[in-house]
């Protein structure tokens, strides 16, 4: 039987923690990332012996700040998934970095590896905002990282970029969407703030916490995301999922199979898989992951295992598909189930169209513009417990 | 068991002010004599619900016999029977002294005499009862015996000069516990030959047994095969088996006869037909007049109780029906509200009574309740002449038809250091206290006597005497009968719609305050919805306070990968969650828990 998956590889490794992040990274010395990569390649060689047959469609490299490995550590995890995989011949190779991490020297090679496709964390364009935030880079930083990109000959790349970010003020996120926009990176991510637990933010900004005046209203926020959409549609970006923005042609792959629920497979601390009926993550520790990659234990990786029953599939099936703008179609839910839509959420479907919370496109449903705002009101519908 | 002779048996009971160690105390009493070895011991023997250890009180009275080898030489049979320690169950404490013969007063070392320890010995002196002091807790570094010792032949004019100095919790000086009990006890009286009169001081249902009725044989004997009538209910049946208590089980045994205490079953259904502080006799030699003090119990609180989830209703029944086998003092008939659908109203003995059967239905039955705001009864006067007990204000008629209301007082004592008079006496009064008066029993301790609304009491006026005076005041009440009142119905409209399971009965003066803070919780309470929510507060057609849920606006996860799914997954699952615990009324989905809210206004 033929399988298409695709890899996630995350690297864990970061300059500096920022304030609001709660991605699993931390700073580390070279020894430790060498070691590292070391027990990415035997995982990624005990996948590809499990999974026989297999082509890998997609390939992101995340996290934590990937391009503090060399381009010789990117070219010898890259070289390692096409000895273990089939890779298919265009796949979508991306590879997340952050300016001030980059040179030209390593840009060329992993260019040269395989990576096709460059996300950079910007944030902001403003510098006051990228210091609250605690990025280590100035706007300056990033335009000498996006140049280099370019000049390496990187055709679609990516610019992150964070609204409702503490003393953020409508004018200044437009400012920097214009000035990201005038770029004209192929892709741009756009997020409202999370302010997660355990980040220095929580304690500042976080529930129960007197909130501070810097930080803007949902009002203010909402207004700000609408903007989003606005200004970027001018400049010929088209919004196909809640926070992402691409030019004709260049939506991210990877993600996209993320939502419509495509296998895939996660090597590194913390990563996740979905393969089968099964979503599993592997440890979150950086010395336990060494030492059972060291003793080939790749079983005990595993820390946090789900089996999905039918119903569960049909409820990740709504709230995964219903985040992109095309929305889910009854009859990809059909094939899959072997049940009509209708039969199972035509209920809930109806009661949503009714408060405009829904729209329907052909046989294709996806969430009016107030159905984002407030999507998780929506998606709580379609749970089944 | 017959030939103990009376002289050899000491009935007696352990009265205390709450958390002065009347329960260690027990557990030390039967330890040491020798029922059970320490190992065997499980803290607090005689408090046998999960729930009486949690709170640390006695719910339903308890008896245990033990046998203690005195210095004199002799074995004594001791008789301790555990009596509730709240306020709520006054009657059932009244009905258990009753079955005794003297009681132990236990006083903290420390704290002193208290309101409850006053309480309780003038209950106890009330029926005649022998008391003897004994300080506990003298290994506290605080303890001042001495002065504890002063205190009580002062405030309560007991003798107590010799009182043990104890640790219950070491077990320090126990002993002479044990010996003042065979010297200062009084052996029971009564004549075995005479016809049968025996007190029921609780009832306890079993699966198996049917009724099992523990009570104390004042005269007369009772045997399997005894024909027994309950003179106040009429009941009567056949004696199945009689005998007395070990430590948490029924040892059956030939005979009981006057002075002693222990069970009889007589395959009785029913915990209804046994009342607390009936006369049990011979059917075919009957007594000639039943033993004094028995009254029927009655409700003084109600709530509506309606199951989370409207399948349960069934359930809740039967649970209801089970509880009751043992508590005849619940109470419930079904009720309807539009809000919450089909439920009880439930009457109970006291706010510590309902909480108890809330927590019971929720842990033991695994019910889900949703509670309304406990009501007292209040007598509606119309204008027709005719008079309705309103357990439910839904009931209350048209105010055009109401010619007076009348509300239940209590008279209430309360102790506390002088200090905090003033701050006590503010709240008295803030709760429409009015003073009858105050004693000093020492220079620095002051008993204040007030007759209070009872629904002014029943919420959370022990909570705000405690925060008052930092845990030093202590406070007991009994009814006293029905005042006239300026009442009216505070109804709450969500939506412009009335939620009839919100509304409660107020005093006139307090409803604007109480409104305010009703619709500032609700406001906490309600989870923004798609549109804006008014809370409105209204007495009759009159608004009388306001506040607004604004709509939601934003409520949506920025990233979703692949790292993301399970986790979000489970928020999504939480939330959904949260959203089964909601009552639709109208088309407002109000979280189950406000229903509650009204419980606790008086947060500051």
């Amino acid at each position: 039987m033929k399988r298409e998956i695709e890899l996630y590889i995350h690297i864990p490794f970061c300059v500096k923690k920022c304030a609001y992040c709660d991605f699993l990274s931390s700073p580390a010395d070279e020894a430790v990332k060498k070691a590292y990569v070391k027990a990415l390649e035997l995982e990624i060689a005990f996948w590809g012996q499990k999974l026989e047959n297999t082509t890998v469609s997609t390939i992101f490299i995340g996290g934590g700040t990937p391009s503090l490995l060399s381009g010789e550590q990117m070219e010898t995890l890259l070289q390692c998934v096409r000895r273990s995989f089939r890779v298919e011949k265009d796949a979508e190779i991306t590879m997340e970095m952050n300016p001030g991490t980059v040179n030209d020297k390593n840009l060329i090679r992993y260019k040269k590896a395989g990576v096709n496709r460059i996300s950079i964390g910007l944030q902001s364009a403003k510098n006051e905002e990228l210091q609250k935030l605690g990025r280590i880079h100035t706007f300056q930083e990033f335009l000498d990282t996006y140049k280099a990109v370019r000049a390496c000959g990187f055709e679609n790349v990516n610019v992150d970029l964070i609204s409702a970010i503490p003393g953020q003020t409508r004018e200044s996120f437009e400012e920097s969407l214009h000035i990201v926009a005038r770029l004209e990176p192929e892709h741009i991510s756009a997020y409202s703030l999370i302010v997660e637990e355990g980040t220095p933010f929580y304690e500042k900004y976080g529930d129960g916490k007197p909130k501070e005046r810097d930080l803007p209203s949902e009002e203010e926020e909402r207004a700000m995301y609408k903007r989003t959409k606005e200004i970027l549609e001018k400049y010929g970006y088209e919004r196909y999922e809640i926070s992402n923005y691409a030019k004709d042609g260049f939506a991210c792959r990877h993600n996209i199979g993320y939502w419509e629920r495509k296998e895939y497979i996660g090597v590194g601390i913390g990563a996740a898989s979905f393969l089968g009926k099964e979503r599993f993550s592997n440890i979150r520790k950086i010395d336990q992951y060494l030492a059972y990659a060291k003793e080939r234990s790749f079983e005990k990786m595993v820390s946090e295992r789900e089996i999905l029953d039918m119903s569960q599939e049909m409820e990740e099936f709504m709230f995964l598909g219903l985040r992109m703008q095309k929305g889910i179609s009854a009859a990809k839910f059909q094939e899959t189930f072997g049940c009509p839509l209708d039969e199972v959420y035509g209920k809930e479907i109806a009661k949503l169209k009714k408060q405009g919370l829904l729209k329907e496109k052909g046989e294709n449903f996806s969430l009016t513009d107030f159905g984002i705002d407030i999507s998780n009101y929506v998606f709580v519908e379609f749970m089944n417990k | 068991m017959a030939g103990i002779e009376q002289s050899k048996i000491r009935n007696f009971c352990i009265i205390a002010h709450i958390d002065h160690g009347k329960s260690t105390l027990a557990d030390r009493i039967i330890e040491k004599t020798g029922l059970l070895t320490s190992r065997e011991m499980q803290a607090q023997v005689l408090d046998n619900m999960d729930l009486e250890r949690e709170r640390g009180i006695t719910i339903k009275a308890q008896a245990v016999r033990t046998v203690y080898k005195a210095k004199d030489g002799q074995e004594y049979i001791f008789n301790l029977i555990d009596t509730p320690g709240h306020v709520d169950f006054n009657y059932e404490v009244s009905r258990s002294l009753a079955a005794c013969d003297g009681a132990i007063l236990v006083v903290d070392a420390a704290q002193g005499v208290e309101a409850q320890t006053l309480a309780n010995v003038y209950l106890a002196l009330d029926h005649d009862l022998d008391v003897f002091p004994v300080i506990n807790k003298i290994d506290l570094p605080s303890a001042e015996p001495e002065r504890v010792i002063a205190e009580i032949e002062d405030v309560i004019g007991i003798e107590a000069e010799d009182a043990p100095r104890i640790s219950a919790k070491t077990g320090l000086n126990v002993e002479e516990v044990l010996e003042q009990i065979v010297e200062k006890i009084p052996a029971p009286t009564g004549n075995p030959d005479a016809p049968l009169k025996a007190l029921i001081f609780d009832s306890k249902y079993d699966s198996y047994k049917g009724v099992i009725v523990f009570c104390r044989i004042k005269e007369g004997t009772v045997k399997k095969g005894t024909k027994i009538r309950m003179m106040a209910t009429g009941a009567s049946a056949e004696v199945v088996e009689v005998g007395y208590f070990g430590a948490g089980q029924f040892i059956p045994c030939e005979e009981l006869s006057a002075g002693m205490v222990g069970y009889i079953t007589a395959s009785l259904k029913n915990v209804k037909d046994t009342h607390v502080g009936d006369t049990i006799t011979d059917a075919n030699n009957p007594c000639d007049a039943p033993l004094p003090g028995y009254k029927k119990v009655n409700p003084m609180v109600y709530c509506g109780m309606y199951p989370a989830d409207g399948a349960k209703y069934p359930d809740l029944r039967d649970a209801l029906e089970k509880l009751q086998l043992n508590d005849a003092a619940l109470q419930f008939e079904p009720e309807t509200s539009v809000a919450l659908g089909f439920g009880f109203r439930c009457g109970f003995l006291g706010l510590l009574h309902l909480e108890i059967i809330q927590e019971r239905l929720e842990r033991e039955y695994n019910l889900d309740l949703v509670t309304t705001a406990p009501s007292v009864i209040y007598k509606v006067h119309k204008t027709n002449g005719e008079v309705i007990e309103l357990t439910n204000p839904s009931n209350l008629p048209d105010p055009a038809e109401i010619d007076y209301m009348e509300e239940p007082m209590v008279k209430a004592e309360i102790m506390v250091t002088s200090e905090f008079i003033g701050a006590i006496m503010d709240l008295c009064q803030e709760r429409r206290g009015i003073y009858q008066g105050m004693e000093y029993m020492e220079e620095t301790r002051a008993v204040l006597h007030y007759d209070l609304p009872l629904n002014e009491i029943i919420y959370d006026f022990f909570d705000a005497l405690k925060s008052r005076s930092r845990g030093y005041a202590s406070f007991d009440y009994e009814m006293k009968g029905y005042a006239q009142s300026e009442l009216v119905k505070l109804d709450i409209l969500i939506n412009k719609e009335e939620v009839d399971a919100l509304s409660f009965i107020v005093f006139a003066g307090s409803a604007y305050e109480r409104g305010r803070k009703m619709c500032e919780k609700l406001k906490e309470e309600i989870p923004r919805q798609l549109f804006e929510i008014p809370i409105q507060a209204a007495v009759g057609s009159k608004i009388i306070a306001r506040e607004t849920v604004r709509a939601m606006r934003k409520d949506v996860l920025a990233k979703c990968y692949g790292g993301d799914i399970s986790r979000k997954k489970k928020l999504l699952e939480k939330q959904k969650e949260g959203k089964k615990r909601m009552r639709q009324v109208g088309n407002v989905e109000i979280p189950q828990k406000a229903f509650m809210s009204v419980l606790k206004l008086d947060d500051k």
